[in-house]
């Protein structure tokens, strides 16, 4: 009980910190930074759902995100729709297209299902990058307009944008938060564990992978939609690239898979440096950042597999070990 | 005495593996409340016709009925679901969750919220002496309890009828007389069981059938003193082992 109301206190300890630091310094790069922060948690978090819990390595996510994109910025670009709609229709193609996707490749098994979302999502970034109908390579700069929340477009603060990025992170923590203390969790993580156990315990494994992949990649694209209006161009070099793909993956490695603190704390670690680096060293600094985080990632690979959060975890219950003993004896 | 319909009725069931043939022709049924145990020396094809009967392979040749109903071919899940679930002679731990959770996983089969699967689990916890190591993780159990939480996991789906594969294998003495009065307990409760294992000392007395597996072909089918006294049992199976009682449990398999 204790430990409970402890997990649940630091979480909405990390949320209240998070959503009082931009007003606390308002230094514009800093609140760039927290923006691209909020963002890149969120995908951590929404990926999280479909790696972490479920197991099934999706190395193609930037596929959602630059379908958010995309879908908002056409419908806003070619028939004025506001992109809040677009964001919404945007969940909805990405959820489509994933179940498209991914019915076939989880009859994979493990490195093949993750090369083949890989292959996936390279095929949809050729696809967009030969299509006229959307600007193809040339991309598409979003028509600028009077800001609005409705046009989800605002010139002369970031804060708006902050507080629209908190909202989605949010709403993506708490999803996923929700799924790993229920069935859909305790689901998940055994397939995770093993597909053949889980099947013994009635799971339609095939179903639940499904459903984690879908909840995954409607988070995915609500975030590609505010990418897009808090940049205001996409191309398919931006939003389909295996950067994105790769960043998504290697914060939530570095955090800690499977655990929803895992994307927060590998987010604060990689966008900063990301976006410092962007902002102090230019186009010459391009790479760097994940040079540095590669090398991150490596160390903690050696010493703990599960992450800064293995790290921890793994001091607890150090102290909890002489408790399991007793309960042997 | 009328014939009720059998709980598991196995027909004809032949399952190859390339030219290898690993169940030939096998037929048996258990009926409602019974425990039936399936013998035979190493490789005659127990887990393979396990395999088959629970969905994890699609038979070669034959039919299998649960309840009556077909389930030949039928995704395990589904066949967990009807009510029809086992254990493996390969443990499979869910590592990195508790001991709790793994329970927990399983009773939410039957359970509409997670208070009513909590409440399955410590039920189910407690009949399987687990308890007292609920929240350890299921990666560090002893291979005794990784076999006791298989068998945990499985009750906490509510199942009519539970297949255990060599769930005493790796068990001493006072483990299996453990485990064997947890058979006849579940069995007061009107759990079908089917029983695959080496240790006869253990099944003999709680069995009410016994159907001998040999090379794939079933070799008797009768009541355990029948079968313990029959010449071609003996012959393929029982010599070496019936008397070399203690030794077995001590190696486990
Ligand atoms: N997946 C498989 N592929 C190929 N051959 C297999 C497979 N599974 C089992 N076999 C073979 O089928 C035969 C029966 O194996 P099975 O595991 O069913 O025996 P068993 O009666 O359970 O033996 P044990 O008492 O050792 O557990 C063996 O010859 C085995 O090598
Ligand atoms: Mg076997």
């Amino acid at each position: 009980m204790n430990v409970k109301n402890f997990r649940i206190d630091t979480l909405y300890g990390i949320l209240i910190v998070i959503l009082l630091l931009p007003f606390m310094n308002s230094n514009i790069n800093f609140r760039h930074v927290m923006v691209i922060f909020l963002i890149f948690a969120g995908l951590g978090e929404a990926w999280n759902i479909i790696t972490g819990f479920a197991g099934q390595t999706s190395f193609g996510h930037a596929a959602f995100f630059g379908i958010g994109a995309y879908t908002s910025t056409i419908l806003f670009y070619k028939f004025g729709i506001s992109p809040w709609i677009g964001m919404l229709a945007g969940a909805v193609l990405a959820t489509v297209i994933s179940v498209i996707v991914s019915y076939p490749c989880f009859r994979l098994k493990g490195h093949y299902f993750a090369i083949a979302t890989l292959a996936v999502a390279e095929i949809i970034k050729q696809l967009f990058i030969s299509w006229d109908y959307v600007e193809g390579a040339t991309g598409i700069s979003i028509p600028i307009v009077e800001e609005s929340v409705t046009s989800m477009q605002f010139h002369s603060s970031k804060i708006p944008y902050f507080l629209i990025a908190y909202v989605l992170f949010l709403i993506t923590t708490m999803t996923a938060r929700y799924i790993e203390n229920n069935k859909m969790g305790f689901y998940l993580k055994a397939i995770r564990e093993s597909h053949e156990a889980a099947e013994a315990l009635g799971i339609d494994t095939t179903r639940y992978k499904l459903y984690a992949m879908m909840v995954s990649a409607a988070l995915t694209a609500t975030f590609g939609t505010l990418y897009a209006q808090y940049i205001l161009y996409i191309d398919p070099f931006m939003v389909f690239t295996l950067e994105v793909s790769m960043k998504i993956v290697l914060l939530s490695v570095l955090g800690g898979l499977g655990n929803i603190y895992g994307p927060i704390i590998g987010a604060a670690i990689l966008i900063p440096l990301s976006e410092y680096t962007r902002v102090y060293l230019g186009g010459t600094g391009k790479g760097i950042d994940l040079m540095i985080f590669g090398a991150l990632i490596i160390f903690v690979a050696c010493f703990e597999p599960n992450g800064i959060l293995g790290l921890l975890k793994k001091k607890r219950s150090r102290r909890r070990g002489d408790v399991y003993a007793r309960a042997d004896a | 005495m009328f014939m009720q319909e059998p709980m598991l009725e196995v027909q004809n069931v032949t399952m190859k593996f390339g030219s290898l043939i690993a169940n030939e022709d096998v037929s048996f049924s258990v009926h409602k409340g019974e425990i039936v145990s399936l013998i035979g020396p190493n490789g005659a094809g127990k887990t393979t016709l396990f395999n088959c009967i629970t969905g994890f392979y699609r038979p070669y040749a034959g039919r299998i009925y649960f309840q009556g109903r077909d389930i030949t071919g039928r995704p395990p899940h589904e066949i967990t679901a009807m009510g029809l679930t086992r254990t493996f002679q390969i443990v499979k731990p869910l590592k990195e969750m508790t001991v709790k959770e793994n329970v927990l996983t399983g009773a939410f089969l039957r359970a509409s919220s997670r208070k009513e699967a909590e409440k399955i689990a410590e039920e189910v916890l407690e009949m399987t002496s687990l308890s007292g190591k609920k929240d350890m993780p299921a990666g560090s159990l002893t291979i005794a309890d990784k076999k006791r939480l298989e068998i945990a996991r499985a009750l906490a789906t509510g199942p009519k009828m539970v297949m255990l594969d060599e769930a005493m294998a790796g068990l001493n003495q006072t483990e299996i007389k453990e485990a064997m009065e947890l058979c006849l307990n579940l069995k007061n409760r009107g759990i079908t069981l089917l029983i695959v294992e080496h240790i006869m000392e253990a099944i003999m007395p709680i069995s009410d059938r016994v159907v001998v597996l040999n090379a794939g072909k079933k070799i008797a089918d009768a009541s355990p003193e029948e079968v313990t006294s029959n010449e071609e049992v003996i012959k393929a199976y029982l010599g070496e082992r019936y008397h070399a009682k203690s030794k077995k449990s001590e190696h486990g398999v």
